[in-house]
C-alpha cells in the first residue's frame, strides 16, 4: 500500500526540498486565485416563484416578465432606481416645454440591439406607435394615450407631441411595458427577446430554468456589469425554496413565498435576509355595484371590524405595513389614512345595525389560491365574526376561473388580491373595472392629477384621491406585502425594495 | 363468562383494537357537538403556534395553530366533518354498489356486461382527479367531496356484491324459492342480499377507511369542507410551512388520520376473520 503511494508521488518519501517547493508554488497559485482579478465568481442563479409565460413585457401585463427581462434584456428611454427616482438610460437627457405638451429626449449615440440593429430616434419611435397603435395590445396602452404624434428630426433626437399634459409620462416611459423593441425582431420577442440590455437570452427549459448570457458589445461601458451567467429557477413550493437556498441550487431568492420560513434565515450567517418595500397592496375589493356593498355604511362597518395589526400577524407573520388606502407608503403624496377607520367592532355592530343588518350579514369572498390571500380571508372571515358578519369563502383559481368571474364578468360580493402595479390608484376612475366604484369627484382629482407636472401639486391631488378612497373604502384596504429577499451574505448589489417589480441584476457582484 | 370474554379478545386482537380506535374516534366526534375544550374557529393570534400546554392548559392539550386556534377542539370537529363525509359517501358507494352488484348477478347476459363494463369506466377514475373535475363544475365543497368519494366507491361494492351474489345463487334454497314461484325481484331482495350482508359490512368497514384518508387528501388540496369548519386534510396542509417552527401543528392532524384509517382498517379486517369461516380456520 505505501509502496504505491511511494511509486505515484516519488517526492512524497524520497525528496522533501521538491515537496517543499512544491507547496510553495500551490499556494502562490491559491493566492493568486483568491485575489479579486481571478477567484470572485461571475455566475449568478436566482430562483423565482412564478415563470413568466412568455417574454415581451410590451404585450403581456405579468409581472414575471418584466422580473425575467426589465434592465436585464430590455431597456427604456429612462429607467427607475431602486430607490424609485427616475434616472437618463437610453435617452440622455430631455427637456419639457413649459406648457407640458413637448417632451424632446437626446437619445444615447452608439446603442445596438443584441441581434447588432442600431437604437436611434427611428426606433424609439417604431416602439412607442406600436404600443399606442390601434392593434396594440400592450399591457399599459393607456400610458402612451395623450401622444398625439412623435418627430424624428435626426438619429438621436426624439421629440413627443402629447394632446394634454401627462404629470406621469416620464415615470410611465421606466416601466417594463415601455422598455425599447426593434422592427425586425420585436414579433419574436415573446419566445426570442432583443433588447439593447447587458444580457441575452441563452436557453429556456420551460418549467424549471431560464438562463441569460452577458454581452460583450453592451453600449454602457459607465455600467460595470459584474455578471456573466445568469440563471432563473422557477420553484413554486416555499418548502422546495427554502431547500433551493439552503442547499446552494440558488444563489438568492429576492422574493419567497412563506413569511414563516423567512424568520430561519435571519440568524443564518451565511444568507442576508432582508424585509424590503413592495408595491404589492393587498385589498378585499367589493362589489359596490349591488347589495350590500352599495350602501357605504356597510362598507365602512366591515373596514371597522379590522384589526390591521393582528391581521398582519396572523396572516404573514407581522410582516407587511398596514395601509388605509390604495397606496403605499414608498410612492409620492403618501397620506396614512388608516386612522381614517380605525379599529372598532363596536362602531362597527352599530353602523351595521344602521344600515339594517343588525341581525347579521351574509355574503362570499372569491378568494385565490396564494397563500396570502387564503390566509387572510381566513382571519378576516374571524375578526367579521366578531361582528355578526359571515362571511364563506369561495376558493377561486387565479388567474382562470378569477379573471372571468371577478375581474371581467363582475360576479362576486368581496374578493381579495395583491395590485401589484405602482401608482394604480387610477383603477378606482377607470369606467368598468371591478368594484363598481363611482364617484365624479374622485375621477376629477384623478384626471387633473395626471395631467399636472407640477411635481408638489400632483402629489397633493393624489393625496385627495386617497382621503377620499379611505372614507368610501370600495375596498377593504390592508396592508403592503415586504419583499422577502434572502441572498448569500457573499452577494452584493440586489435590490433590498422594489419600487417596481423587477430583478434588476445588473449591478449584482459577488464579494470576494 | 369472564375467561369466555378474554378467549374472544384473545381470538379477535385486530377487532377489539379497531372497536375501540373507532369507537373513541366517533365519541369524540359526537362530544364535540355537545362540548369542545375552546372554540375551534376562535383566533387567538397572540397565542400562534404555542405548543402543547406551552403555556397551560390555556395553549391548549395540543397546543395552537397558526392562527392561534386550539388544536384538540379543531380535531374534534374535524373528525365530525371527516367522518360524516366518510359515512356519506360510504352509503352513496354501498346503495348504489350492492344494488347494480346484485342486478348483474341476477342478469348475467348483456346487462350483466353491460354493467360489468361500467363499473370499469367508473372505476378507472381516480377519485382525487374526479374530484377536482367535479370542484370545476359544482365548486368545491363538502357535497362536491361526498359526491366524488361515494361515485368511486360504487365500482368497489358493485364487484364485491356481483361475486358474492352469484355465489349464492347457485345454492340450492334459491332454486327452491325459484320452483316455488317467487319473481327475480323478490329472491334478490328476501334470499340473497341478507345472505351477502356479512360481505358488505366488512367491505363497508374498510371503505371508510379509504373515504377517510381520501377526503383527508381533498381537503388537503383544499377541496373538501370550506374554512372555517375545521378539517384533518386543510389543517395538515396549513402545517406545511411550519414543520420545523411548529411540528405539533402537523403531528395532531396526520396521527389523527392515521388511527382513524388504522382503526377502520383492523375494524373491517377483525370483522371477515369473524364472519369469513374460511379466515377463522387460519387462526
Amino acid at each position: 500500500m505505501s509502496a504505491s503511494i511511494a511509486r505515484t508521488l516519488p517526492f512524497f518519501s524520497a525528496r522533501p526540498a521538491v515537496l517543499l517547493s512544491a507547496l510553495m508554488a500551490a499556494s502562490a497559485l491559491s493566492l493568486a486565485l483568491a485575489s479579486p482579478a481571478y477567484a470572485t465568481r461571475s455566475d449568478l442563479k436566482i430562483g423565482m416563484s412564478i415563470e413568466p409565460a412568455g417574454l415581451d413585457p410590451t404585450i403581456a401585463a405579468p409581472v414575471a416578465i418584466g422580473q425575467v427581462t426589465w434592465q436585464n434584456i430590455f431597456e427604456g428611454l429612462v429607467r427607475l432606481t431602486e430607490k424609485g427616482e427616475i434616472k437618463p438610460q437610453l435617452a440622455k437627457s430631455w427637456t419639457i416645454s413649459p406648457d407640458g405638451l413637448t417632451y424632446s429626449f437626446t437619445l444615447q449615440p452608439g446603442v445596438t440591439f443584441s441581434n447588432g440593429e442600431a437604437f436611434t430616434s427611428e426606433t424609439a419611435k417604431f416602439t412607442l406607435d406600436r404600443a399606442r397603435g390601434e392593434k396594440s395590445v400592450n399591457p399599459q396602452k393607456r400610458f402612451f394615450a395623450a401622444i398625439d404624434s412623435i418627430e424624428t428630426p435626426d438619429a438621436t433626437t426624439l421629440v413627443l407631441h402629447l394632446k394634454e399634459p401627462a404629470g406621469n409620462l416620464l415615470y410611465h416611459l421606466t416601466w417594463p411595458a415601455a422598455v425599447m423593441v426593434e422592427p425586425k425582431s420585436a414579433d419574436n420577442d415573446k419566445t426570442n427577446p432583443v433588447g439593447t440590455g447587458p444580457f441575452t437570452l441563452k436557453s429556456w427549459t420551460k418549467g424549471d430554468r431560464l438562463e441569460l448570457t452577458a454581452r460583450k458589445d453592451y453600449w454602457d461601458k459607465d455600467k460595470k456589469v459584474a455578471l456573466s451567467d445568469i440563471t432563473f429557477r422557477f420553484i413554486n413550493d416555499p418548502q422546495a425554496q427554502v431547500a433551493a437556498l439552503k442547499g446552494g441550487d440558488v444563489d438568492a431568492f429576492p422574493e419567497l413565498g412563506a413569511p414563516e420560513l423567512f424568520d430561519g434565515f435571519k440568524d443564518d450567517k451565511k444568507f442576508i435576509a432582508y424585509a424590503g418595500n413592495t408595491e404589492l397592496k393587498v385589498v378585499a375589493g367589493m362589489n359596490t355595484a349591488r347589495p350590500p356593498f352599495n350602501d357605504k355604511r356597510v362598507r365602512q362597518a366591515l373596514m371597522m371590524a379590522v384589526d390591521r395589526a393582528t391581521l398582519i400577524e396572523g396572516a404573514w407573520s407581522g410582516l407587511g405595513t398596514p395601509i388605509g388606502s390604495h397606496y403605499t407608503p414608498n410612492d409620492p403624496g403618501y397620506v396614512d389614512e388608516t386612522g381614517k377607520l380605525p379599529y372598532d367592532p363596536e362602531k362597527a355592530k352599530a353602523l351595521l345595525k344602521e344600515a339594517g343588518y343588525g341581525k347579521g350579514l351574509t355574503f362570499s369572498i372569491k378568494a385565490p389560491q396564494m397563500s396570502y390571500a387564503t390566509r387572510t380571508s381566513e382571519v378576516l372571515q374571524a375578526m367579521l365574526a366578531d361582528v355578526g358578519v359571515t362571511m364563506n369563502i369561495v376558493p377561486t383559481e387565479f388567474p382562470a376561473k378569477w379573471l372571468p368571474e371577478v375581474f371581467k364578468g363582475h360576479d362576486f360580493d368581496m374578493t381579495i388580491v395583491a395590485h401589484a402595479e405602482p401608482m394604480d390608484i387610477d383603477i378606482y376612475s377607470r369606467p368598468d373595472y371591478y368594484f363598481g366604484y363611482q364617484n365624479p369627484a374622485f375621477n376629477d382629482t384623478i384626471a387633473t392629477a395626471e395631467k399636472t407636472t407640477d411635481d408638489a401639486k400632483r402629489a397633493e391631488l393624489y393625496g385627495a384621491a386617497q382621503t377620499m378612497l379611505a372614507e368610501d373604502v370600495p375596498a377593504l384596504y390592508l396592508y403592503v406585502l415586504p419583499k422577502l429577499g434572502i441572498w448569500d451574505a457573499k452577494l452584493e448589489g440586489l435590490w433590498k425594495d422594489e419600487p417596481i417589480p423587477s430583478n434588476d441584476l445588473t449591478g449584482v457582484h459577488w464579494k470576494d | 363468562m369472564r375467561a369466555g370474554m378474554m378467549r374472544w379478545l384473545r381470538d379477535n386482537k385486530a377487532l377489539a383494537a379497531g372497536l375501540v380506535i373507532t369507537v373513541s374516534i366517533v365519541v369524540l366526534a359526537l362530544l364535540s357537538l355537545f362540548w369542545v375544550p375552546m372554540s375551534p374557529t376562535k383566533m387567538n393570534i397572540a397565542q400562534k403556534l404555542k405548543g402543547p400546554l406551552e403555556n397551560g392548559f390555556s395553549s391548549g392539550l395540543l397546543g395552537k395553530d397558526h392562527f392561534g386556534r386550539d388544536i384538540a377542539s379543531m380535531l374534534m370537529v374535524g373528525a365530525r366533518y371527516s367522518l360524516t363525509v366518510a359515512l356519506a359517501s360510504v352509503a352513496i358507494g354501498a346503495m348504489i354498489g350492492t344494488a347494480l352488484g346484485v342486478t348483474a348477478a341476477a342478469r348475467p347476459g348483456f346487462t350483466g356486461a353491460a354493467l360489468g363494463r361500467l363499473n370499469d369506466a367508473i372505476f378507472a377514475l381516480p377519485p382525487i382527479l374526479s374530484a377536482i373535475m367535479l370542484g370545476a363544475l359544482m365548486g368545491p365543497g363538502t357535497t362536491t367531496a361526498i359526491l366524488a368519494i361515494g361515485t368511486f366507491m360504487i365500482p368497489v361494492f358493485a364487484r364485491v356484491t356481483r361475486g358474492a351474489a352469484m355465489q349464492v345463487r347457485a345454492r340450492d334454497y334459491i332454486l327452491a324459492a325459484r320452483m316455488a314461484g317467487e319473481g327475480e325481484v323478490t329472491i334478490t331482495l328476501l334470499h340473497v342480499i341478507p345472505n351477502i350482508a356479512s360481505q358488505i359490512i366488512v367491505q363497508v368497514a374498510i371503505q371508510l377507511a379509504m373515504a377517510i384518508l381520501t377526503e383527508a387528501g381533498l381537503s388537503f388540496l383544499g377541496l373538501g369542507t370550506p374554512p372555517p369548519a375545521p378539517s384533518w386534510g386543510r389543517m395538515l396542509a396549513d402545517s406545511q410551512t411550519y414543520l420545523l417552527k411548529a411540528p405539533h401543528m402537523a403531528l395532531a392532524p396526520g396521527l389523527a388520520i392515521a388511527l382513524a384509517v388504522l382503526g377502520f382498517n383492523l375494524l373491517g379486517d377483525g370483522l371477515s376473520r369473524l364472519i369469513d369461516p374460511r379466515r377463522r380456520i387460519e387462526r
